[in-house]
């Protein structure tokens, strides 16, 4: 954050300066004449980079006038690569990243407004609510393409052996249904000590904000003048509160487990020290991979909250997304380059190759992505529920989290304080904050 | 007083004491500081290879094995599975061989200019002398990322953006004021009574540089040299920013392309690309590290 903070601080002094710069034209064009578009790329894993680049070459070869270049970006920095590359005016065309990135760079005038760029078929492809996670300030920053709920991962002998039931997408467990299971399956001490769940916490803000939607909270409220006001009412903490309750009262839920990542807690899901994991989507693939030879896990939706709205299946997500520079020279083309990756075959590619959801209504109903094997249908099914993240579009949202509410939630949830201390933390700490970013 | 001494006695050589062998308790003492010594060493050494060791360790092992609740030293089913993989997915070699180039150079150029420098710095003392000292202490309070934004803009406008002459410009700049201020350490132990010797017997500066000064400094210039070049090598961010074209990106960028969002990684095809980017260094190290010990032990200076 301190990082992220100094390089905006340098920003924002050079951006007078850079203007000029920044809208100077990015889009280089080869030796032919033929402009060459750089398309950064963030996709990471052997199928997920092989899909990429496959498509690249099928849109080059389909369209001669208009070159792509696939360029590999990595996640780790990408924030502070493209501010540069902003700033320096040497910004990639076609730029992968992720919903909550679009705020500071949509709002920073980085990026290009996509409302005009995009052709009717492709604005109609994807749900209204998803394209409210890339549209703010009367602009449209990204196209939302791919994006992952929250599932639970759980070991099916370990339920099957309790006689546990598992739910399906269409009849989930609700969070005291969960709760009462996660004790069920706990066995404290001794060698063959196992908890019912474990919650990998590394990024605390995220996961509460996002959860909190299924038991009817958002903790992040829009106000009427477009600000911010941090609010912590008892449907807003309920989630909070029942992780605090599996670690601290029930012991259903391990305290190690709340700064680890997702991948730091599968040897241990592995080894039936924790019955069941709630992870990204994605981890399936992971889980797939290392899994010893005989072990039987299963893909389950997330509880929800009883009486929240949409049944309590709406989770909150920030989904990868594909926009434009603002500096770019051919954005007629890059926005149709998107168009391209955004139709329903090369969405369902990327899906498959992310192990993730697309986010367009057709794509997620693709028979490869609804197959039960391995997850997908219930997967595909939960997504259907997905709503943007209280995060996004929200000014202040990196400080608030880094500098108030990373910290006052690790403390919540390690039992270092209590819910009117994490209340006044959030609230009073975050809305000084939020009022800052006020414009 | 030496008068009265008989003349019988004076001749006499007297006797010499042999070294009497240390009383054993004191053997004893001096034995269990010396194990001590090799212990604390030990630890030493344990502490400071223990990553190595556990990514050669993961380097070698399957994804279920990486999946397993109780991690072994040795691997159960040892794999070169990982660096097949590494290799196959990400051009390694030729990112080995970028930053090899780029971290060669910078050296070079660094330590070239870092030479007649700090020889000026330590031996012409005065304002711009103190002026500079100065500044190469200010200069390493800059955090990297007030200077990469104008950095970059500088560097476009030299049209040096997403080239490795452009990064190597950048490391140079980057390693200088450190380099400057290790060779400065070197030059002031060198006795500035060889230098008069040397115009004594009729050699101008340059000649008295090059051939008096350079040799007693080559222990110095091998440390320099090599913490250049590891800085280089290792660095990550400006290379990041800097370079676009994927054939140009260096080891250190392609590394982190075995990993995703929120610490998701590719874990051993990531330490076999991780172990065989450590093999340059290390080859480095071990061909100077022969000259860097050889030069502290020869030459006018030693003891």
């Amino acid at each position: 954050m301190r990082r992220r903070s100094l390089l905006t601080g340098a920003a924002a002094t050079a951006a007078a300066a850079s203007c000029a710069a920044v809208l100077s034209g990015c889009g280089s064009s080869a030796a032919s004449g033929v402009p060459t578009l750089d398309f950064l790329s963030l996709a990471w894993q052997e199928e997920s980079v092989k899909a990429n680049k496959a498509l690249v070459a099928q849109w080059n070869s389909a369209h001669p006038d208009v070159r792509v270049r696939y360029v590999q970006g990595s996640w780790d920095d990408v924030h502070d690569q493209l501010l540069t590359s902003f700033e320096g005016g040497a910004a990639p065309d076609i730029i992968h990243d992720e919903g909550n990135d679009l705020t500071d760079f949509g709002s920073g005038g980085y990026l290009a407004d996509l409302t005009h760029l995009l052709p009717a078929a492709a604005r109609g492809r994807i749900p209204s609510a998803t394209w409210d996670m890339a549209r703010f300030d009367g602009g449209l920053y990204g196209v939302p393409f791919l994006q992952e709920p929250r599932m639970l991962i759980a070991n099916r002998t370990l339920l099957d052996q309790a006689g546990i039931g598992l739910p399906d997408a269409a009849k989930p467990w609700t969070w005291d249904e969960f709760e009462d299971i996660a004790r069920e399956l706990s066995r404290p001490g001794g060698s063959g000590e196992r908890y019912g769940v474990a919650w990998p916490m590394s990024s605390p803000v995220s996961v509460t904000l996002n959860l909190s939607l299924t038991t009817g909270g958002r903790i992040l409220y829009r106000k009427d003048d477009g600000g911010t006001e941090v609010r912590l009412d008892q449907a807003d903490s309920a989630f909070a509160e029942l992780v605090r309750r599996q670690v601290g009262t029930d012991s259903s839920a391990p305290a190690s487990a709340l700064g680890m990542g997702g991948g730091d807690t599968l040897p241990g899901f592995f080894a039936g020290r924790y019955a069941m994991l709630p992870l990204n989507l994605s981890y399936r693939q992971q889980i797939q991979q290392q899994a010893p030879a005989h072990f039987d896990w299963v893909t389950l939706p997330l509880p929800v909250g009883a009486g929240a709205p949409d049944g309590g299946r709406a989770q909150g997500v920030s989904p990868q997304t594909l926009s434009v520079s603002k500096g770019c020279g051919h954005k007629a083309e890059a926005a149709a380059f998107i168009d391209f990756m955004t139709q329903t075959g090369p969405l369902v590619e990327l899906a498959r190759g992310d192990w993730m959801a697309p986010t367009a209504t057709e794509a997620l109903r693709d028979p490869s992505l609804t197959t039960d094997k391995l997850g997908w249908s219930t997967g595909m099914s939960v997504a259907a529920h997905l709503v943007a993240s209280p995060a996004l579009g929200r000014r202040g949202y990196p400080e608030w989290s880094d500098k108030v509410a990373t910290p006052a939630l690790q403390r919540f949830f390690s039992g270092g304080i209590g819910l009117d201390s994490l209340r006044k933390k959030l609230v009073r700490d975050g809305n000084r904050v939020f009022d800052r970013y006020r414009t | 007083m030496s008068a009265a001494v008989p003349a019988s006695e004076q001749a006499a050589p007297r006797p010499v004491p042999l070294p009497q062998p240390a009383p054993p308790r004191r053997k004893l003492g001096r034995r269990a500081g010396r194990t001590g010594q090799y212990a604390a060493l030990l630890c030493y050494l344990v502490f400071l290879a223990f990553p190595l060791l556990w990514l050669v360790s993961t380097a070698f092992k399957s994804p279920r094995e990486l999946g397993s609740v109780d991690p072994t030293w040795l691997p159960r089913h040892p794999t070169l599975g990982n660096f097949r993989t590494a290799l196959d997915e990400q051009p390694l070699l030729h990112a080995a061989l970028n930053s090899l180039l780029v971290a060669g150079a910078a050296a070079l150029v660094s330590v070239a200019v870092a030479v007649p420098a700090a020889y000026a710095m330590v031996r012409f003392k005065g304002a711009v002398s103190r002026a500079g000292t100065g500044w190469v202490l200010v200069s390493q309070m800059f955090p990297l990322v007030l200077v990469i934004i104008p950095l970059f803009m500088v560097l476009k406008n030299l049209h040096l953006i997403d080239s490795r002459p452009g990064l190597v410009v950048v490391y140079v700049v980057w390693t200088l004021p450190f380099v400057l201020w290790m060779l400065q350490s070197y030059v002031r132990a060198v006795p500035v009574s060889l230098e008069e010797a040397a115009a004594i017997d009729g050699c101008g500066r340059l000649r008295t540089l090059r051939s008096v000064v350079l040799p007693l400094l080559a222990p110095g210039l091998v440390a320099t040299l090599m913490f250049a070049f590891v800085t280089a090598w290792n660095e990550f961010f400006f290379a990041l920013v800097l370079l676009k074209t994927p054939e140009k990106q260096t080891m250190s960028v392609i590394l982190t392309h075995f990993t995703g969002a929120e610490g998701a990684a590719d874990l051993g095809p990531l330490a076999a690309a991780s172990l065989l980017a450590t093999i340059p260094s290390l080859v480095f190290f071990a061909l100077l590290q022969k000259r860097l010990v050889g030069g502290m032990l020869s030459g006018a200076v030693k003891g």
